[in-house]
């Protein structure tokens, strides 16, 4: 334990761009997170209805219906074909996710997860050992199921315990008992897996992964022939297994990260001290190549303490 | 490809074996989860669905939980069920009538507000709406049985004597004064709760219950004697001699009430 290095993560990162550089996206993420859960509060809090209802299903402004195609998915397996209004909000926000990516949803929109975000804050500063970790797909077998359950008996499966609809109806509506289910899922990602419950066992984040799989705002690691090794970046992806393909590629390869896991956080924007990471479509597979081989980085050893 | 051929790869074994692994929690996993949905379906009696729900299984296919038609109700009705409150599946929508009674609204918004049809859009007259039934469950405590005229369920239901009436009967305990006992006539009763909530008594002596528990039923193979009789216009079984029916009123023995009196209503077969 004791002999491994610790190199506070973002530390270069802060060095070059400062705090504010070295945050943004983390930053632009909680008050988008802040945003759109205001947006509901502001109703029952305030008595200002720009948007009611829950992020199950809503209605903005008296007119813009929007639903989870999600729900709407495991409604019909069980049988029962909703009406047009349910219908049109679920292809309003199946075509958004699809172009800007499913799992922005998950690291923008989600109220979990601040939760498991400062469930890993806190399992990062006590060094705990990362636990129990099933495979990636393994949310993908509990969709599975959730949509198997849901058909066989004839009610929305997952509605039963999704700890997102709960916790987003709980601020809004009345919380009940939903927090002894928050604590769970914070104590489980904290102490039994890290990033275990959105990185590896929530069947809303695999849905929506799979709708954005071929989405057209993508995180592309152009510029991978500045990475210096330091691996900030694996350190604060929630879904580390997406980057190494794009980073590590051989030349020639698209250095685009095309993982639907990937939820476009940012993190890894933020975190580099060299720029590899930025935002763009994916179409745009340019690769920023070595001009000036006096502009390399140093090997990573150099600098290390 | 023949299997006593080749040698077993190891990637192949594990990839068996993560596959059960998977499989066998998924299995599990999924057992839980069609328990804990199957036992969502128990809706306490006192929580009521709001108007136009379909019933409840197909109500739990149905709602997406969103509670816009909790937002659409004016009176603050309806609630969404919290967990571990007992109210229901969590999230659904219900309303409790002894606490807020559904005010039956004539444009009915909590149904125009369901994006998904749990609540039937179907439904366009709230007076066809079908909450529960409500039911006179305590007559010992009901102070109209106990021969006052209370009243206040029958003055207060919007569908006044169509869905309670009150049945005048003779008071036995004064020998000289009617009951006026509140009536539900169900296939009218939509269940709003207003006589529940209303009831002056501590605790009501006439609650909304839902029709599963409110309702007996007509064995389908019943037929009832006078209606056939009706139907046909005469007697069902031909040849029959029919005895003269022995009725309460002057000069009979009556016991109940000696010298008795004319009954308010016809009596089937009387007259003949």
């Amino acid at each position: 334990m004791s002999a491994r290095a610790h190199i506070p993560v973002a530390l270069e990162a802060v060095e070059a761009k400062g705090w504010i550089g070295a945050h943004r996206f983390l930053l632009l993420r909680r008050a988008s997170q802040l945003f759109f859960l205001l947006l509901f509060l502001l109703g029952p809090w305030f008595g200002i209805w720009i948007v009611e209802g829950t992020l199950a299903g809503s209605r903005t402004l008296g007119v813009l219906p929007l639903t989870d195609p999600f729900i709407l998915s495991q409604s019909l397996i069980a049988g029962h074909w909703p009406e047009l209004t349910a219908l049109i909000g679920g292809l309003i926000v199946l075509v958004s996710y699809a172009l800007i990516g499913g799992r922005v949803y998950c690291s923008w929109v989600c109220p979990i997860n601040p939760v498991t975000d400062a469930a890993n804050w806190l399992h990062r500063r006590l060094d705990l050992p990362k636990g129990w970790q099933p495979k990636r797909g393994t949310r993908l077998w509990i969709l599975a199921t959730v949509l198997i359950v849901s058909g066989l008996t004839g009610v929305i499966a997952w509605e039963v315990i999704n700890p997102i609809t709960m916790l987003h109806r709980g601020l809004i509506f009345g919380m009940g008992f939903v927090w002894a289910m928050i604590a769970a899922i914070f104590v489980f990602d904290l102490f039994v897996a890290r990033h275990g419950w959105c990185g590896h066992l929530c069947p809303v984040g695999a849905f929506y992964g799979l709708i954005g799989a071929k989405s057209l705002l993508r995180v592309s690691a152009a510029n991978r022939v500045a990475c210096d090794d330091c691996m900030d970046c694996y350190a604060v992806c929630p879904e580390n297994q997406v980057i190494s393909p794009a980073l590590k590629g051989k030349p020639g390869t698209t250095p685009l990260i095309l993982s639907p896991d990937c939820t476009n956080c940012g993190r890894c924007i933020d975190v580099c001290a060299v720029d590899v990471f930025h935002f763009t479509h994916r179409f745009d597979d340019h690769v920023v190549t070595p001009s000036d081989p006096a502009t390399a980085p140093e090997p990573r050893t150099a600098r290390l303490i | 490809m023949s299997l006593a051929g080749t040698p077993l790869s190891p990637q192949r074994r594990r990839f068996l074996q993560d596959t059960a692994r998977v499989a066998g929690g998924c299995v599990v996993a999924g057992s839980l989860l069609a328990y804990l949905a199957r036992s969502a379906r128990a809706l306490p009696a006192e929580a009521l669905r709001p108007p136009g729900a379909l019933p409840e299984e197909a109500f739990l296919t149905a709602c997406i939980r969103c509670g816009l038609c909790v937002r659409d109700c004016p009176y603050d009705t309806l609630k969404l069920a919290e967990l571990g409150a007992g109210s229901g599946a969590t999230g659904t929508p219900y309303f409790t009538a002894r606490d807020v009674p559904c005010e039956m609204c004539d444009d009915i918004p909590c149904v125009a507000a369901c994006p998904t049809g749990a609540l039937d859009p179907g439904l366009d007259k709230i007076d066809d709406a079908k909450m529960g039934v409500a039911v006179l469950v305590d007559q010992e405590n009901c102070l109209n049985y106990l021969g006052l005229r209370c009243d206040v369920c029958y003055r207060v239901c919007p569908v006044i004597d169509e869905a309670i009436t009150l049945e005048p009967s003779h008071n036995t305990r004064s020998g000289h004064h009617a009951i006026f006992a509140p009536t539900v006539h169900a296939d009218r009763c939509t269940g709003c709760g207003m006589c529940e909530k209303s009831c002056v008594l501590p605790e009501a002596a006439i609650k909304v219950l839902p029709a599963r528990l409110a309702r007996g039923s007509s064995a389908t193979h019943y037929r009832k004697g006078w209606e056939e009789k009706a139907a046909k216009g005469g007697p069902l079984v031909e040849d029959v001699i029919d005895l003269p029916d022995r009725l309460p009123g002057p000069g009979t023995d009556n016991l109940a009430a000696p010298g008795g009196y004319e009954p308010g209503y016809n009596l089937p077969g009387l007259g003949q």
